[in-house]
């Protein structure tokens, strides 16, 4: 449990928002030429990396935007918020 | 040669005031090469290990431990043991595994206090009430035993359940399987540890794996905290932290890493003598030998490797708890701690061979994992031996997500998704 900076509507708690899983994985352009492979590769496969990741969240109980965050998974501390479309703050 | 455990070694031992008890595993240094090298210590890993010196009798193997054994998942889980899974794969290798535990004690020569007091899982609506006799019927064609219990029922099997129709999700009946069961957990590390010990395996504890060596697409060994150590044959089974060594081989799995939690009372006399799941306002309990009530709550919605989990979780579960057991309002909650579970998308595990030669996981087993450490061993095991995986793990290969033919298990892996 941690705080979370919504780029919109400031500091709140973070069971006011649900996470939406890794960031910057990218729709297929051409679905239809997408082989099975690549398929599971875009639905399935995840870094799920322990240190910093990638993410996006949704203030689901607040403005109900979604934006992104950089976030150390070994210790839960946010290093960035940034909003949707924006390029990472960090590297 | 490892001195059997019996009533004898017992009172013999009582009376040079227990100091002279053999060691029940030894503590060595890694070798330079193993015909096998097993990543991870918990009860999957050194069933794995177990199995493969006794089935395939190969002994020239390693298990390494970042930490000691047990001290994972093993040591943090609810201790559940059930087999009444819906489809026909996951109920193989789930009965598979129980079978395995109903004579383990005797095997291993090592109590594991394997307990068939029943696990009974309530309906609290008629979706839940349609999905459960589906479940029942299901397990009965493949052999398992389940029945259907009606709202009096379920209060005469356990009666300190509230089962008054004005509550919020009153129950309306539930399944029970009597064969299913708790058991000892770390009892079951332990006693893997000292069969798969007296058979030559290398128990290396306080070894973190930092990288795997691999020349094209063929394994090479692995680099450790205590050096290098080759081998052609890598079984990962590092639960949580498996996607940790996938990337360092550099493959991918579908899994997402997160905290799942538990917590236990003060300890108090007997009062309920099986254990009671409910799905839909997320609440289980049961109660351990020493009279503490364990309580499992559900994982957190993000990826964290932090074994803490959010106190909000917490929470709900035990609001859930309170209204089917009103008589729980004053206990204290003693302990409450985490575990990093890896979860698949499909709820269920897999074990399985990799794109590299020589490369093998068994992960993915998310919030249920305790009940099939047995059966995930001897399958596991069989799977590294032979280079194919066994009838019963066949289904769960890694190329179900790449196939399609993935096993949904979100109904019978229960609360905790």
């Amino acid at each position: 449990m941690f705080i979370i900076n919504c780029p919109y509507c400031g500091e709140r708690d973070q069971t006011e928002f649900s996470c939406g899983g890794e960031a910057h994985i990218e729709r297929p352009k051409q679905p239809t030429e997408l082989s099975d492979d690549q398929w599971a590769e875009y639905l399935f496969m995840r870094k799920n990396i322990k240190g910093v990741q990638f993410e996006r969240w949704n203030h689901a109980h607040g403005c109900r935007k979604w934006f992104n965050m950089v976030r150390d998974t070994s210790n839960d501390k946010i290093q960035a918020v940034y909003k949707m479309g924006e390029k990472p703050p960090v590297k | 040669m490892k001195n059997k455990y019996s009533i004898f070694s017992l009172i013999k031992n009582a009376l040079s005031g227990h100091e002279n008890w053999q060691r029940a595993w030894r503590d060595p240094e890694p070798k330079k090469e193993y015909d096998a090298i097993i990543i991870g210590g918990g009860g999957h890993g050194l069933a794995t290990a177990y199995y493969l010196a006794k089935k395939h009798k190969l002994t020239n193997i390693a298990v390494v431990e970042k930490g000691w054994i047990g001290g994972g998942n093993t040591g943090r889980n609810t201790t559940i043991i059930r087999s009444n899974y819906l489809w026909d794969a996951s109920a193989g290798l789930y009965d598979h595994a129980l079978k395995i535990w109903e004579g383990l004690s005797q095997e291993l020569n090592y109590n594991v206090m394997f307990s068939q007091r029943g696990v009974m899982n309530l309906a609290h609506n008629l979706q839940d009430v349609r999905d459960l006799k589906r479940r029942t019927h299901a397990n009965r064609l493949n052999g398992i035993d389940a029945v259907w219990l009606n709202t009096e029922e379920v209060k005469k099997f356990c009666p300190i359940i509230n089962t008054s129709q004005d509550i919020r999700y009153p129950v309306l009946g539930g399944t029970l399987q009597r064969r299913a069961g708790t058991a000892r957990h770390d009892a079951v590390a332990w006693g893997y540890a000292r069969g798969a010990d007296a058979m030559g395996v290398d128990i290396i504890q306080n070894c973190e794996v930092k990288g795997i060596k691999r020349i094209g697409d063929q394994v090479e060994g692995i680099e450790t905290t205590k050096g290098f150590i080759k081998s052609k044959k890598i079984g990962v089974v590092a639960a949580g932290h498996s996607s940790v060594i996938a990337n360092m081989a550099g493959i991918r799995l579908p899994l997402e890493s997160k905290p799942l939690q538990a917590l236990v009372s003060e300890p108090v006399k007997p009062i309920i003598d099986t254990v009671v799941m409910s799905n839909a306002v997320h609440a289980y309990v049961s109660q351990s030998d020493k009279g503490e009530l364990v309580i499992g709550a559900g994982t957190d919605s993000y990826v964290s490797y932090t074994q803490k989990g959010s106190h909000n979780i917490v929470e709900e579960t035990l609001r859930a708890i309170l209204e089917l057991y009103p008589i729980f309002s004053r206990m204290k909650m003693l302990r409450q701690w985490g575990g990093i579970v890896d979860i698949c998308p499909d709820a269920s595990p897999i074990i399985s061979k990799t794109q590299i030669k020589g490369l093998y996981f068994n992960c993915g087993w998310g919030t249920g994992g305790f009940k099939a450490t047995p059966g995930s061993g001897d399958l596991f095991a069989h799977t590294i031996a032979n280079d194919e995986p066994h009838k019963l793990n066949a289904a769960f290969n890694l190329n179900r997500f790449v196939s399609g033919d993935l096993v949904d298990e979100h109904g019978a892996a229960a609360v905790a998704h």
